[in-house]
């Protein structure tokens, strides 16, 4: 065995191992963290494909960005107060029931015996003389501008939603309104008052 | 060698491991979310398995769309948690069923 083949079974043996500890642990924040794992080693997996761009976005979007979010919520939480493990030895056969008869389904369909047989893997970017990162951004340019766009706005729409949904405006609290204090006019604020002087007074 | 099959079994392994804990963690939606991402990671693995295999720019380029789409998916399933919990104090599947459906 050459030592990409050793490397992909570490490296599967890793991923699926991370994969059931995201399922099967106790605590959220363990799960996440195991979710960290996961993708880390699906980024490993990648490079070994020869996809170096999305294996770099991975870490990126998702060890960068999505895993702090769920971090962030998971211990901005109650973790007291999140469900407890009643059901968990009622559902357990059922979901290993269900998960190992799709997974004889899908490996059948596949016909992963026929597949084994296939050839290696190919670098169809250095084919053609470029780095991966080159060949995808050649692609998505031109033939894929449309979609990209889309996903543009889809990205805007989300920021937005999510600002919206958690934006909230409590009564009886005091906080400052820039607009109406920029607008302010100086006839709001100031009261030019004559005070008649009194007329035996001596000034100093 | 390391061929096509390998990676997607590798993949149907995942989705699996998925479904099983979506079946299995069916009272805590954080745990259901993170399913969520385990599985669109195994949909991943096999867009990229093929594109790399058959030589094809357009497996990865989906895979780009799709971590946009999960990116989208999780800001808001996450900020929707937020609000639910702000207002029931509570994220237990059970106890949410305002709807009755």
């Amino acid at each position: 065995m050459s030592f990409e083949v050793l490397l992909f079974y570490f490296l599967a043996t890793v991923m699926v191992g991370a994969s059931i500890a995201v399922v099967a642990l106790r605590n959220p924040v363990h799960c996440a963290l195991s979710l960290v794992l996961t993708f880390f080693t699906c980024a490993c997996l990648w490079l070994l494909l020869r996809a170096e761009f999305l294996a770099i976005a991975l870490v990126l979007v998702y060890v960068g960005a999505v895993m702090v979010l769920f971090l962030f919520v998971v211990m901005m939480l109650d973790i007291k107060s999140l469900p407890g493990r009643e059901g968990f030895a009622a559902h357990l056969p059922v979901g290993l029931l269900v998960a190992v008869i799709m997974l004889a389904e899908l490996i059948g369909l596949m016909g992963a015996r026929k597949l084994m047989s296939g050839g290696p893997v190919r670098d169809a970017a250095a084919e053609q003389g470029l780095s991966n990162t080159e060949w995808l951004g050649r692609t998505l340019f031109s033939e894929y501008i449309l979609p990209f766009e889309i996903a543009a706005v889809i990205l805007t729409l989300a920021i937005v939603a999510a600002v919206a949904l958690t934006l909230r405006r409590r009564p009886n609290v005091r906080t400052q309104d820039p607009a109406k204090q920029a607008a302010v006019r100086k006839e709001d604020r100031l009261k030019l008052v004559d005070l008649p002087t009194q007329s035996g007074s001596k000034q100093p | 060698m390391i061929t096509l099959g390998h990676y997607l079994v590798l993949g149907a392994i995942l989705f699996c491991v998925s479904v099983a804990g979506i079946f299995i963690n069916r009272k805590n939606v954080i745990i259901l979310l993170m399913a969520i991402e385990l599985m669109l990671l195994a949909v991943n693995m096999n867009f990229v398995a093929f594109s790399s295999f058959l030589g094809d720019a357009a497996g990865q380029i989906f895979v780009f769309f799709i971590l946009t789409v999960a990116a989208a998916e999780s800001a808001i399933g996450l900020a929707i948690l937020v609000l639910l919990f702000r207002n029931r104090a509570t994220i237990n599947v059970e106890e949410l069923d305002t709807m009755k459906g």
